[in-house]
């Protein structure tokens, strides 16, 4: 039978993630990249308790707004910041957990401040590291970044090639939610732009990686020189509905050069 | 009496682009370092990289213009440019922890007089984002740091050990503020250019550790 990882609904996709799971969340922080979808499913469906994996954990749609001031937030976007609003989130790993602006507070640093959540901070690029890591089947790795700061605390070192290393664990995770621009029904996955990201690090390091996407097309339209995901990395696949796209589609005549 | 004049941001980031030279790759931070893009004479081809993973993007777009799949690390709209590549995050910091970048500039909270950098953790919110400073401090080859020389209230951020939570310890090469050019040296601090109006005393009054005022101390230069 011919493979077919599109699923019906972002509901569906997302139905069976469990309280206590750790959740891969993919984007960079900004409005583009975000699994906008996907985190609004799981904010509907409710599971608690849970642990998000990203450069950032969310600050939620009214603070975004405020801090992308220099653009206009669509309806549709999320980030993981719904889900602290929601009380779902019992920890953050994350590399950008709070907003630039100490006068910006988001819902998870409120929780944080009163002791209801945990945060692990993570350099940005030891963060993307740990989770290809997960991806890669490596258990844990010696990095130069952290050593005489805080992250170094409580970590086994080693001294390589007369510089201090700090022994990092990959992290394991039940799902990841991931954005790419199009797939097709095997899992293949273009993206556009700096909406790569995290999301193609993160695609492939869960037990199950879900997809929103903006299209699926026939196996054998998106060119096999310009996949940056290859199909086996991906579980499920869901389609944005035209309100999700219609922002994108605008630009696509003059800027074909994004699809990568 | 009044405040002497300080070197406006733009004159800053000005004096960090004479840093550029022509074909280096370079990572700007959030703040006036992004100001540093303006700069560089149009002779040098500089490559910047941005760590949610594009090297050789375009100038600030427009809001109507922008596309928001295309940021730069400051979530700035930014646009595309012939010979523009995309990547992921790990790729991205592949290219900043192995050496790839010629050049890296951040600003900062308080540097010490041995190039401790201090730039994520403000002590009174007690949480702070570390964001990719630790990785771009310890992995690019050269590091600048430009910052206001003194706090809001008057205090020096130029200081012999830093007080707040470090980035990276011994990353700093140069320091460039708005009153001073300064070299992260063995020997230590050595001031080498001064802000129009201001003395080599005057700056010191301004910062904890002794400052080695070089033989040739110049002025900055105006754009």
């Amino acid at each position: 039978m011919a493979i077919n990882k599109v699923v019906a609904s972002f509901d569906e996709a997302v139905k069976d993630i469990f309280d206590g799971a750790t959740i891969l969340i993919g984007g960079f922080g900004t409005p583009g990249g975000s699994p906008s979808y996907l985190i609004e499913a799981l904010s509907r469906q409710g599971a608690k308790d849970l642990t998000i994996v990203g450069n950032t954990v969310g600050i939620g749609k009214e603070l975004m707004q405020v801090v992308a001031s220099f653009m206009s937030v669509p309806e549709w976007w999320y980030d993981g910041g719904q889900l602290a609003a929601n009380r779902q989130v019992r920890k953050g790993i994350a590399a950008f957990p709070v907003s630039a602006s100490p006068l910006l507070v988001s819902p998870f640093e409120k929780q944080l401040r009163a002791g209801e959540v945990e945060i692990e901070i993570v350099p940005q690029g030891t963060l993307a590291e740990r989770i290809r890591a997960a991806k890669a089947g490596i258990g844990a790795f010696y990095c130069p970044i952290g050593p005489g700061t805080m992250v170094e605390k409580g970590k086994e070192t080693k001294v390589i090639d007369g510089k201090k290393h700090v022994l990092e664990y990959a992290i394991k995770a039940d799902f990841g939610l991931i954005r790419a621009y199009k797939a097709d029904r095997l899992g293949n996955l273009i993206y556009r732009g700096t909406s790569r990201t995290f999301n193609a690090t993160m695609a492939g390091a869960a037990k199950v990686t879900i997809v929103e996407v903006d299209e699926v097309v026939d196996a054998g339209e998106l060119d096999p020189e310009r996949i940056a995901t290859p199909a086996l990395y991906i579980d499920r696949i869901v389609v944005r509905p035209d309100e999700g796209r219609a922002q994108i589609k605008q630009k696509i005549s003059k800027e074909e050069q994004l699809q990568t | 009496m009044a405040e002497k004049e300080r070197l406006s941001r733009e004159t800053m980031a000005f004096r960090v682009a004479k840093e550029f030279q022509d074909g280096m790759v370079v990572n700007l931070g959030i703040g006036i370092p992004t100001l540093c893009v303006n700069y560089p004479s149009p002779d040098k081809e500089i490559l910047y990289h941005t760590e949610n993973g594009a090297l050789n993007f375009g100038p600030i777009a427009t809001p109507e213009d922008g596309d928001l799949d295309l940021v730069n690390a400051g979530g700035q709209l930014v646009t595309t440019k012939p010979g523009m590549s995309l990547f992921s995050h790990d790729e991205s910091f592949a290219m900043i922890r192995g050496g790839h970048i010629d050049l890296c500039v951040l600003g900062a909270m308080q540097v010490s007089e041995k190039g401790d950098l201090a730039n994520w953790l403000l002590p009174e919110r007690g949480i702070g984002s570390i964001g990719g400073g630790m990785d771009l401090a310890i992995g690019a080859k050269r590091l600048i740091v430009v910052m206001e020389h003194t706090t809001k209230d008057g205090q020096p951020k130029i200081l012999r050990k830093c007080n707040y939570e470090l980035t990276a310890p011994e990353c700093v090469d140069m320091i460039v503020t708005d009153l001073a050019v300064i070299d992260v040296a063995k020997e230590g601090l050595v001031l080498k250019e001064l802000a129009p109006g201001w003395t080599a005393a005057e700056v010191q009054g301004l910062t904890e550790p002794r400052l080695i005022v070089s033989s040739d101390v110049k002025e900055v230069e105006i754009m």
